[in-house]
């Protein structure tokens, strides 16, 4: 019989550690959301667009900006032949199989990158300003609106950061950088906690 | 910081979602075949001091390679254009005020 370490947790774990020990600040929330996801990286020419596109239930935005949308998957531009496919709540598997029938024959690349990287969620009045702190990008909501998302940098780390809503942002983050993302923003809204 | 324009983003964006990419254009030709053509194709560069054409990479954006014109000692762009494209005409009259504006 096996028994989990006392000592090093896996990564996500601690992540979830170091979240459940973060007082909550209403100016800026931060949160780890639901990370059982199918998350891929597609990467293909004409052809396999449209198809993997349709298997996925989301037609791949063809231009940088706005994300697609339906139901409970994503579809983020992140080159102009590369995607982030999310598919919140699913398992991998039932998706990766779907694509790669549509796309059969048709040169293409579907990597399932679920377990590399967790979604960060910061929301409140003070989130695009916490952001800011690390993130040279122009946040204000005529530069990027609510439906946008982009590949971008947060500090040190390498992020893909999606408005979700006027004052909520969603930071797809490699698991490695997360506990430095999350410790970043942390400090960031310190100036925002009272007294 | 400054805002490079990626041709495939067709924004411009901040200076550090992108990785600096050496000299563009340079071309394997069979001169570079013997032994100071191979060293003079790997190592020599052009180093102006003045209009520069080079290659940049959107590394933290759409991951995209392009090329660009920056003059070295002002460190500003006149245009940046995808890779694969010949070397614009700087000449012409439409990079005019923009090559003036970067040399200045
Ligand atoms: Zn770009």
């Amino acid at each position: 019989m096996t028994e989990a370490s006392p000592v090093l947790p896996p990564r996500a774990d601690a992540l979830a550690m170091i979240a459940a020990a973060t007082p909550p600040l209403p100016a800026a929330e931060l949160r780890t959301l639901d990370n059982e996801c199918a998350r891929f990286v597609f990467r293909g020419r004409e052809a396999a667009i449209g198809p993997a596109g349709e298997a996925c239930g989301v037609a791949l935005p063809r231009a940088r900006g706005a994300y697609g949308e339906v139901r409970n998957r994503r579809a983020i531009w992140l080159g102009p032949d590369e995607w982030l496919l999310i598919a919140a709540g699913e398992a991998p598997e039932g998706i990766a199989a779907a694509i790669e029938a549509a796309t059969a024959g048709v040169p293409h690349s579907l990597v399932d990158v679920s377990h590399r990287q967790l979604c960060i969620e910061v929301s409140g009045p003070a989130a695009a300003t916490v952001l800011a702190a690390g993130c040279p990008l122009d946040l204000s909501p005529a530069a990027f609106p609510v439906g946008t998302a982009t590949r971008t940098v947060l500090a040190k780390a390498e992020i893909v950061l999606a408005r979700t809503g006027p004052d909520v942002f969603h930071i797809e983050v490699w698991r490695s950088f997360s506990a430095y993302v999350w410790h970043y923003l942390d400090e960031a809204r310190r100036e925002f906690r009272a007294g | 910081m400054l805002l490079i324009a990626c041709p495939y983003c067709g924004e411009s964006r901040p200076e550090a979602e992108f990785r600096y990419g050496g000299e563009a254009h340079l071309a394997r030709t069979p001169d570079s075949l013997d032994d100071d053509g191979w060293t003079g194709f790997l190592y020599a560069r052009g180093n102006p001091k003045g209009l520069h054409f080079e290659r940049w990479r959107h590394i933290h954006g759409c991951g995209r390679f392009f090329n660009a014109v920056r003059h070295t000692v002002t460190d500003k762009f006149v245009t940046t254009y995808p890779a694969g494209e010949g070397r614009p005409d700087l000449s012409s009259p439409e990079f005019a005020e923009k090559v003036a504006e970067a040399s200045r």
